[in-house]
């Protein structure tokens, strides 16, 4: 980082300009396989964003003291350990969105956006910094996944968070929950994120993309 | 710090942060465990309640080939039936089945699909079948009241005409006779492990 952003800055640039999924395509896995209701994906947004929330907390406190060669084994300690909180919370108190997310709560901790804001930024900045940073990209990547689970969940099952919209006169888009359906939207979205930054922005496009991969 | 060598500190910082995980995840499992716990009881009491004719306790006896679970009402020791959990392969991956039977083992008293990852819109009809308006789970509900004996048959594309009949699912053929292939293999285990416990007097 050459530049300091302010803090304001550092917040918002994960919900449009970096934001994790349209921008950085980070964290793919999950956004593609648990979006087919939007539930599902607010639930995924939500566990991720508190995993996130939790390491850049504890990486950015010990980001001094965690030697540079164990750096990574240190992190996906950390993070192993806040996915397991998250994933005996939800069994706990939210069984049936545990169950209907079955394996991919676990494999939050193997998501890519959280070791790389760890890597990238909460390993180099403050606390402060990297919860304002880390809130701002969780949020982003609920939007996403939100948005992605309302428009299929729309048209593969004619309801948003779980409330029918669509009456019996609409036949259900099969594909559109199951995996084609999630490439197909994830797609379209990208490009629409894409075509509207190229067609709004008067500044040139954000440079400092080479240090969030 | 400084004055350790690399290899101590890197020993030394991984080890607290390995103590300080495990700690947290201890406790935190000894508040979320009695929860949890709680919530895989009620799950399966519910599964035994839907599969099996009205009772007011189960009792569970372990056995060769798994639990069953026995319900009976109070005041009497005839069991109004035998629920036993039927675990198999389906189309793509492990289907876990309640399945309650009468105390004679010889029809079915209702299956319930606990857990499956069947094609969504297709498979999952062995669950709930959205697209039927009028009766969503019309395949796990006809399961009630068949025969298991010779072995129970899903039909494709033909009204079930014996009492040991079912109708497959159209666009979900494997799925429709995985169901009907574990609970015919699991029931004759059941059936062997009951009569070798002695029968239903015991």
């Amino acid at each position: 980082m050459s530049t300091q952003l302010s803090l304001k800055a550092e917040f918002v640039k994960g919900l449009w300009r970096e934001n994790p999924v349209l921008a950085s395509l980070l964290g793919l896995c999950p956004t593609l396989a648990v979006t087919n209701a939007a539930m599902n994906g607010l639930a995924m947004g939500l566990a991720t964003t508190f995993v996130l929330l939790m390491s850049s907390l504890m990486i950015s406190a010990l980001r001094n003291f965690i030697p540079y060669q164990v750096r990574i084994a240190g992190y996906i300690v950390i993070i192993a350990t806040f996915v397991t909180v998250a994933d005996r919370f939800l069994a706990a108190f939210l069984p049936e969105i545990s169950a209907t997310l079955g394996p991919y709560i676990p494999l939050i901790v193997v998501n890519c956006l959280i070791l790389g804001r760890q890597e990238a930024f909460s390993s180099r900045n403050g606390i402060g910094r990297s919860l304002l940073d880390s809130l701002g990209m969780g949020l982003g990547f609920i939007f996403v996944l939100v948005a992605l689970g309302i428009i299929r969940e729309t048209l593969g099952s004619g309801s948003i968070f779980g409330v029918t919209v669509l009456g019996d006169w609409f036949t259900p888009w099969m594909v559109m929950i199951l995996p084609p359906g999630a490439f197909l939207t994830l797609g379209i979205l990208i490009a629409l994120a894409n075509w509207y930054n190229d067609s709004s922005s008067t500044t040139p496009r954000s440079t400092d993309k080479k240090a969030i991969s | 710090m400084s004055k350790l060598s690399i290899s101590t500190r890197m020993i030394l910082v991984l080890t607290l942060i390995t103590v300080l995980s495990g700690g947290i995840l201890a406790g935190w499992d000894m508040f979320t465990k009695p929860r949890i716990e709680f919530h895989r009881l009620e799950a399966l009491k519910t599964a035994i309640g839907e599969v099996l004719p009205a009772h007011d306790q189960y009792e569970s006896r372990e056995t060769e080939s798994g639990t069953l679970y026995i319900g009976t009402n109070t005041g009497s020791d005839q069991p109004v039936g035998i629920a036993f959990m039927a675990v198999g392969s389906g189309f793509q991956g492990e289907l876990r089945i309640m399945v309650g039977l009468t105390p004679d083992l010889t029809q079915l008293t209702g299956i319930k699909v606990l857990e499956q990852i069947e094609t969504p819109g297709l498979g999952t009809k062995i669950v709930v079948d959205p697209s039927n308006k009028q009766d969503p789970f019309w395949f796990p509900a006809q399961f009630k009241g068949i025969h298991v004996a010779p072995e129970i048959i899903a039909l494709k594309n033909a009204k079930p005409s014996t009492n040991n009949e079912v109708q497959g699912i159209t666009g979900a053929t494997i799925s429709s006779k995985a169901v009907t292939r574990i609970l015919n293999e699991q029931i004759a285990n059941v059936k062997a492990a009951w009569t070798t416990k002695g029968g239903p007097e015991s």
